[in-house]
């Protein structure tokens, strides 16, 4: 016996996509997603997706490369091993500038990396749409609607009249 | 919208109108399609040259860099020479793929991958030459702050150091980005591809990337992020490179233009080797349709004024020289210009000046031949200038007494055409198997990919076509 996954609809205008993104979300859905080629601009608002939170992660990534950048370059000049140099300072904010910029970029690089991963659950090998020929049409030239069998809306009949009434194409319900 | 509407119709930036299938199979089939005899022999042969470098390269680590033609006072040759020379050449990938984006030039997208891809082969080359300089490279976490028996940290308060920061920084972001921008990508090539080996490695690459509008939220900011550091990163590693000689007290060296001079040199000879590269893929690849004589158009235009940007700096050289009165700063460039390098003076003014100044005319802009010669003389020319910049500041010191020439052994020339080798051959690989263009990217800027209207606040009475059922 298998379970089924939820429902795939296939759109291939980006008019029409962006109105049906509203009204999925009007009607109430919130486990379904938009599986496009390329970001489609206002496609995200559309679907009412709140504002990711990924900038304070890189930001994040700047204060603890900047604060190790600091850390490192004032505690092994100054303080653990003072070494006088042609009588420059033990430690100035002046001459850190340079490495305190290089470990603030990558300490930025670094957490959006790993924030984008967190977000996105990347990597994930799996996928329980994977095996549908149309789900794998969203990487080519499709935007392909998918809704979750186990948001507390779904029926898998009326969700696929529902998906057919906005406009989807070879609407069908897949199995996991 | 309406200005643009009204405007004058724009050049297309993809030829022949592609459906988005076609633009997915186009790309995808450079990765399907056979390998050719062709493309072995040039794989062949640039290994050969990669593996010839890596010998003298090995010659050198097991004897020593006195292998090499460096004597007192010329302490720094080739080894310097073409470790600025790559690090240069990469910024143009960076430029733009980071710059480009910001400004929302939408004709990057033809030839970001490429770039990118050719800023990080360009750093491993250079990171080859910096690291077999030491002499012995295979101390290099010497040059890192770690907790060791000696009890020493690094010199924070000098330029070397800071340049084992900015290198390693810049290879990691550059990495970082190139990598974030292939997932999607490499999505599509494992839908794509017929080959079950092929989808195993492009759907363990893509890390199951499946295109979900919850995930591109995140992303294009997150690419935006990487884009915004990586413009400052950019500056500011060639900034850091030219700090290696501004802080040193040379006459030649000891200048405060050298920063910016640097950076418009990076991306002079960065958009020379983007170039060079791309007139032999686009040919070889058959990518007319991405790669326009428009692309040409726009980079042949960044040349002409980067290339004015360093002519004019060769020229503050010798006005600083004269009007800051110092004897020793102005004999330096009188020997420049005549002394034992002038010819190497001269060859780095001839190409770097002289020869983009044609690129004034719009027929020579789109004279893809033209434009394939003169992006080798630019790349000849960028050489000579670190060349000149090393070599003449150098062999002509404080010390009249210990005045000399040097010229490199067959060991420098070898590993510097092995880095050539490396690096054609990185390129070959990635030109085969990882997709060229930005296939996503090239989506999102087609005529009518883009929602003609944003429907944030205009339907919102319309809810009453919901399900009846719920």
């Amino acid at each position: 016996m298998s379970i089924p996954a939820g429902v795939i609809g296939e759109f291939k205008d980006v008019n029409v996509i962006m109105t049906a993104a509203q009204k999925i979300n009007e009607a109430g859905y919130r486990k379904w997603d938009i599986h496009t080629p390329y970001p489609v601009h206002g496609l995200d608002k559309a679907m009412g997706i709140k504002r990711s939170i990924i900038t304070y992660i890189s930001f994040l990534g700047l204060c603890g490369g900047l604060s190790t950048a600091l850390g490192l370059q004032w505690w092994t000049g100054a303080v653990d091993y003072p070494l006088n140099i042609g009588g420059k300072g033990l430690f100035d904010w002046q001459f850190s500038i340079p490495v305190d910029f290089e470990l603030s970029i990558l300490g930025t690089a670094i957490m959006t990396v790993v924030g984008l991963f967190g977000l996105c659950q990347l990597p994930t090998w799996y996928n329980r749409y994977q095996n549908d020929e149309s789900f794998k049409k969203a990487t080519d030239d499709t935007f392909v609607v998918t809704i979750d069998s186990d948001d507390d809306r779904y029926s898998a009949e009326l969700t696929a009249t529902f998906l057919r009434g906005l406009g989807a194409q070879n609407v069908h319900t897949v199995t996991a | 919208m309406k200005v643009q509407e009204q405007a004058p119709i724009r050049e297309p930036l993809v030829l022949g109108n592609p459906s988005l299938h076609d633009i997915t199979a186009r790309i995808a089939s450079i990765v399907e399609s056979k390998i050719s005899m062709k493309y072995l022999m040039t794989v062949g042969f640039t290994g050969a040259l990669a593996a010839w470098g890596l010998f003298a390269l090995y010659y050198t680590i097991t004897t020593g860099i006195g292998v090499w033609g460096l004597n007192n006072p010329v302490g720094w040759g080739w080894d310097i020479t073409n470790f600025v020379f790559w690090i240069g050449i990469g910024h143009a990938g960076t430029l733009i793929s980071a710059i480009l984006f910001l400004f929302r030039q939408k004709w990057r997208t033809a030839i970001n991958r490429s770039a990118e891809a050719m800023t990080i082969f360009a750093v491993i080359c250079a990171l080859t030459m910096v690291l077999s300089h030491t002499g012995r490279p295979w101390l290099f976490y010497w040059l890192l702050p770690y907790p060791n028996q000696m009890n020493m940290w690094v010199n924070f308060r000098s330029p070397l150091a800071w340049d084992v920061f900015a290198v390693n920084t810049y290879f990691t972001v550059s990495a970082l980005f190139w990598f974030v921008g292939l997932i999607p990508d490499l999505a599509t090539l494992r839908n794509y591809v017929k080959s079950d080996l092929a989808r195993k490695i492009y759907g363990f690459l893509s890390l199951g990337w499946t295109g979900s509008t919850r995930h591109w939220h995140h992303y294009e900011i997150a690419y935006m992020i990487l884009a915004g550091i990586s413009t400052p990163l950019v500056l500011s590693v060639h900034s850091v490179v030219s700090f290696d000689f501004t802080v040193g007290i040379m006459p030649g060296w000891h200048t405060t233009i050298f920063p910016p001079y640097f950076v418009a040199g990076a991306i002079f000879s960065g958009f020379a080797m983007v170039m060079t590269l791309l007139v032999i893929a686009r040919e070889v690849l058959d990518l007319k349709q991405f790669i326009t004589l428009k692309h040409f158009d726009n980079m042949n235009k960044i040349m002409l004024a980067t290339g004015m940007m360093v002519g004019y700096a060769y020229g503050m050289e010798f006005f600083i020289a004269w009007y800051s009165g110092n004897p020793y700063e102005s004999w330096v460039f009188m020997n420049r210009l005549f002394g034992d390098y002038a010819w190497a003076y001269w060859t780095m003014v001839t190409c770097n000046v002289v020869s983009p100044q044609i690129f004034w005319f719009k027929k020579a802009r789109r004279n893809v031949p033209l434009m394939f010669v003169i992006s080798i003389f630019i790349n000849i020319g960028m050489w000579f200038e670190r060349f000149t910049i090393i070599a003449t500041s150098l062999h002509h010191d404080f010390l009249p007494a210990s005045w000399g020439y040097y010229s490199p052994t067959w060991v420098e020339i070898s590993i510097f055409i092995g880095t050539f080798g490396v690096f054609l051959t990185l390129f070959l690989l990635f030109s085969k198997f990882v997709p060229v263009i930005a296939i996503a990217e090239i989506k999102g800027i087609m005529p009518g990919s883009q929602p003609s209207h944003h429907h944030e606040h205009d339907h919102a009475p319309h809810a009453a076509v919901t399900e009846g059922a719920h």
